[in-house]
């Protein structure tokens, strides 16, 4: 009888998806999210590329790909703002890094792990776009609020639940 | 040395692409920005990538919801489309009426500005647009059309809806183009307050408001005042609606200075299509001048109405009074036949008079000097007379007095009762000075 031996959590379930998806999807995301707003303007509060960065590199638990997938589809939002280009590039590379580095160590498939993560990088996305705005770009007049920060971590996070349950369908197990 | 990138791979990459991405932030920040104004060449370009991965999406997507809407309210939902368009009718018929009162004082202002060599800007020519998306981003405002450099827009334009405006061209694409919306945090505009007549400078907010704060206390600027575009800013043409002045605070962070909330006019979170004006004129527009011309000659047409419409009036009213005069008049009655005066000729014709027919006096109980008929003529007079009061008698004259005057003569006649009244059937007063019947 064989026997395996997995040296880390990470070789235990480290997961990849088709290009197909790996390319659909955040772009799916960031199109929904400039649709969304036009016939619901409260749906503004989502933020669907935020959700795919982190689904993808939890799932992956490569910090070098979380990084890329976050920057990739920062840079893409902000190229659809008219804020300057890296904004969200450098929020979501960092957020990228971050959970993936978690998922190496956490398991991340659990729904109680899921709602933490999810509420917690929401808050970390606001705290980064913050200091982002207010200190690397200088505008003084950026404030936050953080109730509504609390308030769109929590909307965010109930949004992602299915949604990572629908994208779990999508993993390729290697 | 290779263990060392290889034992911090992850975080050397993270580092370098916050590097890479820091120095792309600074070079685009390094460069003097002007609120709102567009990108750099390159930034545009990558902008324009970025558009041409999304946008064919989003002219997609839109393009089936426009279908299905439009399949459902033109041939489907049309429940109380009639009623509407009678409600539009009258509003039609309403704003022609206003538009006739207003017409005149349009043209006078015209001709005036025109005196004055007062250089105007009137919108010339529009390009409507449909919007099929935004920004995504709550933080920044923006939404794109799909007209582009194609339909000669260009940067700076000013987009509008017939409610107010909307904000500016920012990125001109070849098939689209991104509008800053004026409640971005980056954009603004040189308002009028309407009544005050006071400038401001509108901007945006992070929260998605529209303030005013550059101006001190002023107790002449009330919530509800109307704000307009000044002009000034060389973008938004003079004296489109802006919207009103929703709330007037103290500002924090400026003391000296209020902080004035306007509420858009345009409706800025639902917007479906717009118009951006490509083109302005310093005289009025051809289809404007006809609007104006079709409205005076509205009003003068009402004009010619009401003057006609008085003078009937008039010779109606001017009729009646007639009327009422020859119905009332006394000397109408003939006194020699009282029934024949009392009745009247047609049986409606009571009835037309708006008086009725005026009754003969009823004979008088208690004759007494003032009575009708009893005076005398004043040939008969005798000077003294009246005070000769022994007799008792009311002196009285039936003849009527002589067309020329003839010398008075002496004479006391008897008191006769009045021809067309009953003898008094009580006894006379003795006394007629006391005026006081017997009891």
């Amino acid at each position: 009888m064989a026997t395996h031996s997995y040296t880390s959590r990470r070789e235990l379930e480290q997961h990849s998806f088709p290009p197909a998806v790996a390319l659909l999807v955040p772009l799916s995301a960031i199109v929904l999210q400039a649709l969304l707003p036009r016939p619901f303007p409260r749906l503004v509060i989502l933020d669907l590329p935020l959700i795919v960065t982190v689904f993808f590199a939890v799932s992956r638990r490569n910090p070098v790909a979380g990084t890329l997938t976050g920057a990739a589809i920062g840079l893409l939002q902000d190229a659809l703002t008219n804020q300057p280009i890296g904004v969200n590039g450098m929020a979501k590379s960092v957020i990228g890094y971050i959970a993936a580095s978690i998922g190496i160590q956490v398991d991340v498939d659990t729904l109680t792990t899921r709602v933490l993560i999810n509420f917690v990088f929401f808050l970390l996305n606001s705290f980064l776009l913050f200091l982002i705005n207010r200190r690397l770009l200088g505008l003084t007049s950026f404030h936050i609020q953080w109730v509504h920060e609390l308030i769109r971590a929590a909307i965010n996070t109930a949004v992602a639940l299915p949604i990572f349950f629908l994208l779990d369908n999508t993993k390729r197990r290697e | 040395m290779e263990s060392f990138f290889t034992r911090f791979k992850n975080v050397l990459v993270l580092v370098a692409i916050l590097l890479a991405q820091t120095i792309g932030l600074a070079i685009q920040v390094r460069r003097p920005v002007e609120s709102g104004a567009p990108d750099g060449g390159k930034v545009t370009l990558i902008r324009y990538w970025a558009v041409s991965i999304v946008t064919p999406f989003e002219r997609f997507f839109h393009g089936i919801g426009s279908t299905v809407r439009g399949g459902w309210s033109n041939y489907i939902d049309l429940r109380h489309t009639r009623q509407q368009n009678h409600d539009l009718q009258q509003q039609i018929a309403r704003l022609r009426i206003e538009q006739a009162a207003l017409a005149e004082d349009a043209i006078q202002g015209h001709r005036l500005q025109s005196l004055l060599d007062f250089q105007q800007h009137y919108v010339a020519t529009t390009v409507a647009a449909q919007v099929i998306g935004t920004s995504g981003n709550d933080l920044s405002r923006v939404i794109y059309i799909d007209k582009g450099e194609a339909d000669h827009l260009k940067t700076d334009m000013a987009v509008i809806t017939p409610d107010g405006i909307v904000g500016k061209l920012r990125d001109v694409f070849p098939h689209t183009a991104q509008v800053l919306l004026i409640n971005d945090q980056t954009s603004g505009a040189g308002v009028l307050l309407a009544s005050t007549r006071i400038r401001a400078i509108l901007r945006g907010s992070t929260t998605g408001r529209i303030l005013i704060n550059n101006l001190t206390p002023d107790a002449r600027i009330k919530p509800g005042e109307q704000v307009l575009t000044s002009g000034g800013d060389q973008v938004y043409p003079r004296g489109l609606p802006v919207g009103t002045i929703d709330s007037i605070a103290t500002d924090p962070d400026h003391q000296p200075y209020t902080l004035i909330q306007l509420h858009p006019a345009a409706n800025l979170n639902q917007l479906e299509e717009v118009l951006v004006i490509t083109g302005t004129q310093s005289d009025l527009p051809v289809q404007a001048k006809k609007d104006l011309a079709a409205g005076a000659a509205t009003a003068e047409a009402q004009a010619a109405q009401k003057q006609l419409a008085d003078q009937q009036a008039a010779e109606a009213a001017a009729r009646s009074a007639a009327q009422i005069v020859a119905d009332r008049l006394p000397s109408l009655h003939d006194l020699d036949q009282p029934g024949a005066s009392a009745t009247p000729a047609t049986p409606g014709a009571a009835a037309a008079a708006p008086g009725g027919v005026v009754p003969h006096p009823l004979p008088t109980i208690h004759p007494d000097r003032y009575t009708q008929g009893t005076t005398p003529p004043a040939a008969d007079l005798k000077p003294g007379a009246a005070e000769d009061k022994s007799s008792g008698s009311i002196p009285q004259s039936t003849a009527p007095p002589p067309a020329t005057p003839e010398p008075a003569v002496p004479k006391i006649k008897k008191p006769q009762p009045p021809k067309d009244t009953e003898p008094p059937s009580t006894t006379q007063n003795p006394n007629p000075g006391t005026d006081k019947p017997n009891q």
